[in-house]
């Protein structure tokens, strides 16, 4: 009796194991994830300053926000940002990938030089780039002293120029991790197709445009998403770089939402930037995820 | 007749490969400038920079601004170099880095081999709480973590750490626990083998590509984080990045320029070793678990 009664128990556990096993963390998931969402769209909605408060204020916060012309300059700089970035990040990925791809000799050095830029902190990036870039004592100084009295490269420092320093150091940073999606990708495709075409008298351009490049569709795909959710992400550059100077020049919103939560003391508008990004994350994010689970089943 | 090749053989002339040759040969000069740069200039004295000499290579050779980044330069208050704030970083990488992988692992495991009804859903959710931006959870967690009495703790910076990096975690397992044969758990099941034995002896066993993936990536993605540590970190567990950022942005006294090189530099060692020694495993452990089943 008292056997079969603990076998019973043994196979129940069994059963249940499994899902016990993973309990802990999609309650963390959860409660951390969807739980802190809803409440921070609920403190969106609220007359949060320096502490969550609950008092109801309906749409007062995007009103006001879309008023800010602190948030319109955010918005703009990372219009250009993200398109600049993701644009040239794509175009110098899948070039240099089809570079590296013609039997290149040193083909693992050349990849391991490209690709190191995305193991260091943004921090680092920016610190780096902050003095290179620095008219007092980088590039511009450096030019003068090599004897071009004339040269002049303040971006860095410059209103209209700062937002394609910020470009620039993101480039560095992630263009080659890029180069290797699209590289991967370029070594996936059947030699086969290639040796036809090149039979019927295919200039390499066309083998390209016409055969290779549409191929690589999923490596564009899977590109674009990583890069604007990247794009959208960038905080810690800002900070490194420019601290969002000069004035406001290259302020984004993670960084309009830092400051307008913990320093000027407007929670609710923070919550209400923070409720805007995710949705634009969520946007992007849902279908690809969507469509990559359901290949997978 | 190359067989085994498997770049895109398309026919190059001279002058297109000497073209090439030259195109990469810049980029790879483009990436290493930044580097150069931080090098060069963390062993010379300041006068050297300020001077307009940052591309010179140094005509005296000095390592104080390294000793002085270390442990004498000014970080906030406290005149304590980096040293202690690496410390922090250790203490609140290694526990963050073990618990997410195992948790990972483990998800993995029951995600592919003990599928239950909504498995996909619940992997779903999970997946997309990797690309949220961290924005939306900054506040309730900062209160969330007064009221469990860990603000501004390492062991609170863990636990976020840990939170948000299961979701990349799990995916990496989980992809690759797929393309392993389902026929050997069923197998070691008919034979009384329990959950954590057929875990233990079977799957564990052949996971050590992906837990370096997994362990490569935890590593970086938390070494590297600046906003949970700019946001939930008290005095005495700030990690690295954001000493090197204040040490950087301290708007008191003279630039030491030098100085903060060899802080960035040694920011960036860990990291960088760790690709340097274990990046080949990590594209070979990726390129495992990325088969489709």
């Amino acid at each position: 009796m008292a056997m079969s009664a603990n076998a019973d128990f043994k196979t129940r556990l069994q059963t249940w194991l499994p899902k016990l096993v993973l309990s802990p963390s999609l309650a963390m998931v959860l409660v951390f994830v969807y739980g802190f969402i809803l409440f921070s769209v609920y403190l969106s909605f609220t007359d949060s300053r320096l502490l969550p408060s609950f008092g109801w204020v309906g749409w007062e916060n995007y009103s006001k926000l879309w008023r800010l012309s602190h948030w319109e300059i955010s918005l703009k700089n990372m219009g250009v940002f993200a398109l600049l970035y993701i644009g040239i990040c794509t175009v110098l990925g899948l070039s240099l990938a089809i570079f590296l791809d013609q039997k290149i000799r040193a083909e693992g050095l050349i990849r391991t030089i490209y690709l190191y830029p995305m193991a260091l902190s943004f921090i680092v990036t920016g610190t780096a780039w902050k003095w290179f870039l620095d008219p007092g004592i980088g590039l511009e100084n450096v030019m003068q002293s090599w004897g071009w009295v004339n040269f002049e490269f303040d971006w860095i420092k410059n209103r209209d120029f700062a937002i394609y320093t910020v470009v620039l150091a993101a480039v560095w940073q992630t263009s080659g991790f890029v180069m290797a999606m699209f590289l991967a990708g370029l070594r996936g495709i059947d030699n086969e197709i290639l040796k036809a075409a090149q039979m019927d008298g295919a200039s390499n351009w066309n083998l390209y445009r016409r055969i290779i490049i549409p191929q690589l569709r999923p490596a564009f795909l899977s590109a674009f998403v990583i890069l604007s959710h990247l794009a959208i992400k960038t905080f810690d550059l800002v900070i490194a770089l420019t601290g969002g100077g000069p004035g406001r020049a290259t302020e984004l919103p993670a960084t309009f939402m830092y400051s307008y939560t913990f320093s000027r003391n407007q929670m609710g508008i923070g919550a209400a930037s923070a409720t805007i990004m995710l949705m634009t994350i969520a946007a992007i994010m849902i279908p690809y995820l969507y469509a990559e689970l359901r290949e997978k089943k | 007749m190359s067989v085994a090749s498997q770049d895109t053989a398309i026919r190059t002339g001279r002058v297109t490969r000497t073209l090439i040759y030259l195109v990469l040969l810049l980029f790879a000069l483009f990436y290493l400038l930044p580097l150069y740069v931080m090098v060069v200039n963390s062993v010379k004295p300041l006068s050297e920079i300020t001077g307009g000499g940052m591309m010179n290579l140094p005509e005296v050779f000095t390592l104080e601004p390294w000793a002085k980044a270390w442990s004498s330069a000014q970080i906030g208050v406290e005149p304590t170099g980096l040293a202690p704030y690496f410390w922090n970083s250790i203490k609140m990488v290694v526990p963050a880095v073990a618990i997410s992988t195992v948790l990972g692992a483990l998800n993995g495991y029951v995600l592919t081999k003990w599928r239950f009804k909504y498995d996909t859903i619940v992997f779903g959710l999970i997946l997309f709480a990797c690309f949220i931006p961290f924005q939306i959870v900054l506040i309730p967690m900062a209160k969330m973590l007064g009221i469990m009495g860990i603000a501004g703790t390492t062991w609170g910076l863990v636990l976020v750490h840990v939170v948000y990096g299961i979701g990349f975690t799990t995916l990496y397992f989980r992809n690759y626990y797929a393309v392993f044969p389902t026929e050997l758990i069923r197998a070691a099941q008919i034979d009384g083998a329990g959950f954590f034995q057929i875990f233990w002896r079977i799957l564990l066993p052949s996971s050590g590509p992906i837990a370096v993936v997994s362990i490569i990536w935890q590593f970086t993605n938390i070494w590297n984080d600046f906003l949970f540590g700019a946001s939930f970190a008290g005095a005495d567990s700030q990690p690295m990045t954001v000493a090197l950022n204040n040490l950087v942005q301290a708007s008191h006294g003279v630039k030491e320029y030098n100085v903060h090189f060899a802080g960035a530099i040694l920011a960036a060692l860990p990291t960088l070793l760790v690709y340097i020694v274990a990046g080949r495993y990590f594209v070979r452990g990726l390129m495992a678990g990325s088969v489709k089943g």
